[in-house]
């Protein structure tokens, strides 16, 4: 037997704690848990929970970076806990907080209602140009109609965007990253009719108006949807009509 | 109308942008380093802006190198924490630019 | 269906945001200097128009030309107005998307392109400048 197999090796986690039934601040709790190559955090915090401590709170379900549920800040940078290895930061000790710039309900669980209600303002749905019963067919699209929103469509509603948007952390009213992406994603979607609707929603000052371009969202976006490039294509468009009606107010 | 007018200081703040972004960086260089090293005259310079297509380009770079740092200067402001100037801010950045607009159409017509 | 049932007591923990939230990553510190550079760029447009308001004079244009002061705070402002250049060009394809057909121009194309344009003009203006001085 080598050597190193009686040694086990193990990791210190600094885990966020908030219990709103016991306590008014949050406090920090050590874990050491054990390090294997192939873990990523989500591991370790299932292991703290079925082992050590069942008390702690966190959402998962995938655990394989498509359902968007496991986000949270790692050493200070939002990520999905699935998919952030602990070889990556072993032997350091590393830093486990809610998902930052949204409120805690508990431990490392945030309250989403906010990311949910602007889902729904920016009617994150598909509704066609021409309704058409299922007898008339599909409604058809050419592979460069889809190129141009095909990105928009990988968001997993993770919400890290959202933790990266210093401008959402400050102006919570503002409508963020994922939710003006996914508008985007309809909006550049030609089956789709409702641009004229959404417009009115993200036109707002406190919809992409309130982007200064940071760039971090699409940084941190796990799915490459490059929120940041959606906005200012969005403000392009925003300030091509802006003119249009400027210029030609009895068009449409 | 929900929607808002920012697009019209959004476009000024991108042109300047761009025209910063391509004419500003030669011409530091033409007026701190090519002329006081002497590779360029300064008399030579003088006759070159009272021409009247480079009165038209200088007034188109600097206003809307100004309307960029206007845009621009406001939001950073307010990131900075200079959030309760508000409306004043609005006024005190773009009133500035519209202001020295003025005054460089001013001075370029009348040279 | 929302879950419309309020957290414990609506005791939600709330982290406040400092204004000094922009020291705390360095992709933050960068994006607060890029905003920053373009007090540079205002400053430069400021000193160009009181140049240019002095074309008339022979004597008061070569010495805003000459003067130590303005030509250090001009050398200053040099890397900074590069450096708004630089990210804003890199930005570019970021805003300027074209598709030619199924597939998306290569980011670094369009901002390769900007970057010959941007020599290119460059060289042009500085050699109208000498020309003539």
């Amino acid at each position: 037997m080598a050597a190193s197999d009686t040694v086990k090796k193990t990791m210190s986690l600094e885990v966020f704690r908030y219990r709103p039934d016991e306590e008014d601040e949050p406090t920090f709790q050590t874990y050491e848990v054990p390090y294997k190559e192939d873990w990523v955090v989500l591991d370790a915090l299932n292991y703290v929970k079925d082992t050590m401590d069942g008390t702690l709170s966190f959402r998962w379900s995938c655990r394989m970076g498509v359902c968007g549920s496991c986000g949270m800040m790692v050493n200070g940078e939002p990520k999905l806990t699935c998919s952030a290895f602990l070889r990556d930061y072993y032997p350091d000790p590393i830093r486990v907080e809610p998902l930052t710039y949204f409120p805690v309900i508990r431990d490392l669980v945030i309250n989403m209602d906010d990311f949910m209600n602007k889902l729904t303002e920016v009617q994150a749905w598909l509704q066609p140009k021409e309704e058409k019963p299922v007898s008339e067919g599909e409604y058809r699209q050419t592979p460069a109609e889809l190129a141009k929103y095909k990105q928009y469509t990988m968001c997993i509603n993770c919400m890290l965007c959202y933790s990266a948007c210093p401008v959402y952390g400050r102006h919570p009213e503002f409508t963020g990253p994922a939710a003006i992406a996914l508008a985007q994603r309809y909006n550049l979607d030609s089956r789709d009719g409702a641009a004229d609707e959404r417009a009115e929603v993200i036109f707002k000052h406190e919809g992409i108006w309130g982007c200064t371009f940071v760039g971090d969202c699409s940084r941190v976006c796990p799915k490459h949807v490059d929120p940041a490039g959606a906005i200012q294509q969005a403000k392009v468009t925003a300030t091509q009509d802006w003119y249009k009606s400027l210029l030609m107010p009895k068009r449409k | 109308m929900a929607k808002s007018n920012e697009p019209i200081w959004w476009s000024m703040f991108s042109a300047g942008g761009v025209m910063s972004a391509f004419f500003l960086p030669v011409l530091i260089v033409i007026t701190a380093i090519a002329v006081p090293a002497g590779w360029i005259s300064t008399e030579g310079l003088r006759e070159l802006v009272q021409n009247p297509v480079t009165r038209i380009f200088l007034f188109v770079v600097i206003a809307l190198s100004l309307f960029h740092w206007a845009h621009r200067f406001k939001y950073a402001a307010e990131d900075l924490g200079l959030k309760q100037l508000g409306r004043f801010l609005d006024v005190l950045c773009y009133g500035s630019a519209i202001i020295l607009t003025i005054i460089a159409a001013a001075v370029l017509v009348t040279l | 269906m929302a879950n419309e049932q309020p957290t414990i007591a609506g005791k939600d923990y709330v982290r406040a945001v400092p204004n000094t939230w922009w020291l705390q990553r360095k992709t933050y510190v960068t994006f607060m200097v890029r905003e920053l550079t373009c007090v540079f760029v205002g400053a430069y447009a400021l000193f160009l128009l009181v140049l240019v308001s002095k074309a008339g004079d022979a004597a008061a244009f070569d010495a805003l030309l000459n003067s130590p002061v303005l030509i250090t705070l001009q050398i200053i402002a040099l890397p900074m107005v590069l450096f708004h250049s630089i990210t804003w060009i890199n930005l570019t394809p970021k805003v300027m998307v074209v598709f030619r057909g199924e597939d998306k121009v290569s980011p670094a194309l369009i901002a390769g392109v900007n970057y010959v344009a941007w020599a290119a003009i460059s060289v042009i203006i500085y050699g109208i400048a000498s020309c003539q001085g």
